[in-house]
């Protein structure tokens, strides 16, 4: 899994922040449009491309994309 | 006599492995029916078969969604008085990231299924007049809905149009078609964890009575609904939800 995929994965779940704003250190629980829908919709994202089938509780500590990143690559080792 | 017994009845129950089905048969079966349990687990079928109080009871294991097991199971079926089409699915779902195989799927079990089992007991002529038919739909579709479940709401709308069109068409020899609509109920689905604990904590609260609903409260709205009490009720939606739509 390479992380920019992933960061353009992520990207795709959000429609009013520009894709080139999200980089592995975004916390993106700070961005304007965030919302419990986003929240779905990425976890949704990491099971279809991923098949990696996070829990929402597993995904609430997570603050930035890069730790995201990590949890599910620690998935799929 | 009391109105709601079910003795004498010989009731069909999809679904019946677990949660609102499994509910579903055992209070049918305390009210005096006879049962088939229809699931797709056979060691859960099981265990809900050994819950049954009475005797003469059936358990055939059947996956519904696939043709021949289908059919089969309208093959062993004796004559019914009524049905509970309870079998179901849900998942969170955003529609950007449905694809084709989701939608199937969900309709598929949710409101294909229920279609042609209703479909073909009346083509093989197995409902017994003043059969009752039950269906369980949701609020979800109905009377509300929630994100992440615009299909699950296409599904069980489309059921509760379905009913009505059976409803009609069946009254001629008396018999009624109805739906449940359940708010959220405690079940497996719900211990999955493909919701959060907090959500679901929050969720509940919505509801005026404070809670969700138990299996057995949906349980008791279908023994009602196939006992003689409600041979006057025909194309209704029962609403069982804990006041969560008054608001």
């Amino acid at each position: 899994m390479e992380s920019t995929d992933f960061i353009k994965n992520f990207a795709d779940q959000f429609d009013d922040t520009d894709a080139s704003e999200f980089t592995l250190e975004t916390r993106f629980r700070e961005l304007d449009e965030w919302s419990s829908l986003n929240a779905l919709a990425i976890l949704n994202m990491i099971g279809k491309k991923y098949s990696v089938f996070l829990k929402p509780d597993e995904m609430k500590p997570i603050l930035t994309v890069s730790e995201l990143f990590e949890l599910v690559q620690s998935k799929l080792s | 006599m009391n109105p709601f017994s079910l003795v004498g009845k010989t009731i069909l129950i999809t679904g019946a492995s677990s949660g609102i089905g499994r509910a579903t048969a055992i209070s049918c079966s305390q009210m005096g029916a006879v049962i088939i349990l229809t699931g797709r687990n056979e060691t859960r079928l099981s265990a809900t078969y050994s819950m049954l109080e009475g005797q003469d009871h059936l358990q055939i294991c059947a996956d519904l969604t696939i043709q021949n097991e289908m059919d089969k199971l309208i093959e062993q079926l004796p004559k019914l008085d009524g049905i509970v089409s309870v079998a179901g699915t849900a998942k969170p779902l955003v529609l950007q990231q449905t694809d084709k195989e989701d939608v199937n799927e969900i309709m598929q079990i949710n409101t294909f299924v229920p279609i042609h089992l209703t479909r073909l007991v009346l083509q093989h002529k197995k409902l017994n007049k003043g059969a009752s038919l039950i269906y369980i739909s949701s609020i979800n579709g109905n009377n509300c809905a929630y994100i992440g479940s615009s299909i699950y709401a296409a599904s069980k709308s489309a059921l509760t149009g379905f009913m009505k069109g059976v409803a009609l068409e069946l009254a001629p020899r008396g018999i009624r078609a109805n739906c449940i609509n359940p708010g959220m109920i405690d079940t497996d689905l719900l211990k999955s964890g493909s919701i959060g604990q907090d959500e679901l904590e929050k969720d509940r609260l919505k509801y005026p009575l404070k809670r969700y609903g138990k299996p057995e409260e949906v349980a008791y709205a279908a023994v009602y609904l196939l006992s003689d009490a409600t041979k006057w009720i025909t194309g209704s939606s029962l609403l069982i939800d804990g006041g969560y739509t008054l608001q």
